[in-house]
């Protein structure tokens, strides 16, 4: 089978720097989105986040905001083909939960 | 007020240790350069200093780009000598770790070791070089050549360097095995 064609799990980071670019943000923003979204447990290091967003504009699954080339801040913004890749990783995630919750019965 | 103090160390960790050390002390790095530390008076324990390896040199574009990255979320570059920059944060502003996955860590880690590897292998084939030129010269005018007793301590350099490296090794080690079993 061809590598790329490997569906594999999300890193945490990666899925939630992907929610957290539904709406265009800067670097701090999505260190902040994230913070937020997951009540304080999720605290990106800013040397794993520059790392993600490279790794994630070079996907093509967040693009860089128009016009903001040259701004000191740059904004970001997920795309088509991210918003694709995060609907597959919630079916996957509801598979999980959902086996999860059969397999314990529903206690946990 | 402005302290100067000259030091020298080895390892990146027990520097970085030391800055925080001077921080809580109420002493905030304010530039570096070869083994001299620059402090000026701050409220102790303003700072949280972390030393981190960069990709290039601290001018390059690469360099800037990530430096400019970093100051956006509030951690600020003090000094950046060679490829090592001296970063620090506000405490107020929360905890200071620029790697936050088992992933990046590894990576992080991985990239020192290469660069003291580098420096270990030039230091050993120059040293390895010198003690057979030595030896060599050694047979043909009786004794031992200068280059020998020049070579040796190029051999315990290279091997210290490749030493410096075994508590990065271990601990990646163990981030492997969490690797396994989480992200």
């Amino acid at each position: 089978m061809p590598e790329s064609s490997l569906r594999g799990a999300l890193t945490e980071a990666v899925l939630y720097i992907l929610l957290a670019l539904y709406t265009p943000l800067h670097g701090y923003g999505i260190m902040q989105k994230v913070d937020e979204l997951s009540h304080g447990r999720v605290n990106l290091g800013a040397g794993t986040l520059y790392g993600a967003i490279n790794t994630l504009l070079d996907k093509g699954w967040i693009i860089p905001l128009a016009g903001e080339m040259d701004s000191r801040r740059k904004e970001y913004v997920i795309s088509e083909t991210g918003k694709e890749i995060v609907a597959m990783e919630l079916i996957r995630l509801q598979e999980l939960l959902d086996n999860g919750r059969v397999v314990t019965g529903g206690t946990v | 007020m402005k302290h100067i103090v000259h030091k020298a160390y080895w390892d990146y960790e027990k520097e970085e240790q030391w800055l925080n050390e001077m921080s809580h002390k109420g002493l905030a790095l304010e530039d570096y350069s070869w083994c001299r530390y620059v402090f000026r008076d701050a409220p102790a324990g303003k700072y949280i200093y972390r030393i981190e390896l960069l990709d290039k040199t601290g001018s390059h574009y690469e360099s800037q780009k990530y430096l400019k990255f970093l100051e956006e979320t509030g951690i600020e570059c003090v000094a950046a000598y060679m490829r090592w920059a001296f970063l620090r944060k506000e405490a107020s502003l929360g905890p200071f770790d620029l790697y936050s996955d088992i992933d990046s860590k590894i990576n992080y880690y991985s990239k020192v070791i290469n660069f003291w590897n580098i420096f270990a292998a030039m230091e050993l084939v120059i040293g390895t070089m010198n003690v057979l030129i030595g030896l060599v010269n050694g047979g043909r005018y009786g004794g031992l050549g200068f280059n020998f007793f020049l070579g040796l301590p190029l051999i315990g350099l290279g091997v210290a360097l490749v030493k410096l490296g075994d508590p990065l090794r271990a601990k990646i080690k163990r981030l492997q095995q969490e690797r396994a079993v989480q992200e």
